[in-house]
């Protein structure tokens, strides 16, 4: 058996926070996300995540891996991403 | 959600943000699923996806040359078949440098043979991972570090190739060209492709906002802009037959979309500008004309 030296672990990028290049936040309002999912469908990090609030569907980003590219922002029928410039705390 | 939950592209690659890429990247593989094989030739989707020893892929994949995708995707197939395996689908990516330049040769090899595996051109329309070079993808008058413009040029002086045409004339049963502006009708597309038992080839418009000079926010309002002015048509061509164009209520002007682009901007500032942009106006309306693509 041949023991390829550029073998790795699947989808192993996730060890690596991508997040940490963002400049921008995207800050969903959850009374206005109607949970289309359209920012998942177009998100090119494929870090946005399905989650429940008051009863209700919508989605967020995983900071981890967001790089603020904004695109979410852009598409989100109802307007409910805001983009904001990341500060230091 | 219309699509496939589960990602086999992973987080944490290393695409710029707002990458077209990526995304086409995430979806394609959303249509094909767990049990399959995916080939990459080098290039920006290679190196985002492969800084060693980590891997954004979920499934096999494996790195060709440049030039070798689509012959690295034969072999594979011709060794499934050989075990017996009917299940496992074989994906060939590779990007509009490695497909119709590099990888052109492998292609028709490929095509030609018949081999059961989908072709994926990632279509960003220049060498974008060594500092954006035209390719025979580049689109006519766009600026590359190649094909700049000055007092004698207006950028790159020939035509996008038409490499779905080339692949659809080896007789393949299925040539689609794709969106990421569209992410259902890609999806779909890809699927199609691999549940077709022979070679299929599936070109995909990924904009650039570092090789085209736009911000990443942009990407999928530029892909769609492509579609509505007619510069890049969404078709599907089945056994010879072109079907599934998406029709165009009001196709817009081209300046609408060469505008918000900087790799274009020399035609709204240059002298006799306007004659080349009424050049790429016929484009559109020779593809117009071709596919019918006016409601």
């Amino acid at each position: 058996m041949v023991n390829f030296a550029g073998i790795a672990e699947p989808g192993s990028t996730k060890n690596y926070k991508t997040g940490t290049w963002r400049t921008y936040r995207p800050v969903v309002d959850f009374d206005k996300c109607i949970g289309c999912a359209k920012c998942w469908e177009y998100c090119p990090e494929g870090c946005i995540i399905e989650l429940e609030v008051d009863g209700k569907e919508v989605y967020e980003t995983d900071l981890d891996y967001c790089k603020g590219c904004g695109i979410c922002s852009e598409e989100c029928p109802v307007g409910a991403i805001e983009m904001e410039l990341e500060e230091e705390d | 959600m219309a699509l496939e939950e589960e990602e086999y592209f992973e987080s944490g690659h290393r695409a710029c943000a707002g990458c077209g890429l990526a995304l086409g990247a995430r979806l394609a593989m959303k249509a094909t699923g767990e049990d399959a094989i995916a080939t990459c030739s080098t290039g920006c989707l290679e190196v985002v996806s492969s800084p060693y020893p980590e891997s954004s892929w979920e499934i096999p994949w494996i790195h060709s040359l440049f030039e070798n995708s689509a012959a690295l995707g034969s072999g594979i197939e011709a060794g499934l078949k050989a075990q017996g395996n009917d299940h496992t689908k074989v994906v060939a990516q590779g990007g509009d440098g490695g497909t119709v330049d590099i990888g052109i040769r492998s292609l028709s090899g490929m095509l030609e043979r018949n081999h059961d595996v989908t072709y994926v051109c990632y279509d960003n329309e220049a060498y974008m991972n060594t500092g954006i070079q035209r390719s025979g993808s580049t689109p006519y008058d766009a600026s590359t570090t190649t094909s700049p413009p000055g007092t004698e040029s207006y950028g790159n002086e020939n035509r996008k190739k038409d490499a779905l045409e080339i692949a659809a004339a080896h007789g393949i049963s299925y040539v689609a060209s794709a969106s990421i502006a569209f992410p259902s009708d890609l999806v779909d597309k890809v699927k199609k492709a691999n549940e077709i038992n022979g070679a299929t080839y599936v070109q995909i418009h990924t904009p650039c906002p570092t090789g085209w000079g736009y911000e990443g926010k942009e990407t999928i309002e530029i892909a769609r802009l492509a579609v509505e002015t007619g510069l890049w048509v969404l078709y599907g061509k089945k056994d010879g037959e072109i079907q599934n164009i998406n029709k165009l209520n009001d196709r817009k002007p081209v300046e609408e979309y060469l505008k918000k682009q900087k790799r274009f901007k020399h035609l709204f500032k240059k002298e006799d500008g306007s004659k080349e942009l009424e050049k790429i106006q016929n484009i559109a309306d020779r593809n117009a004309e071709k596919f019918s693509l006016d409601k």
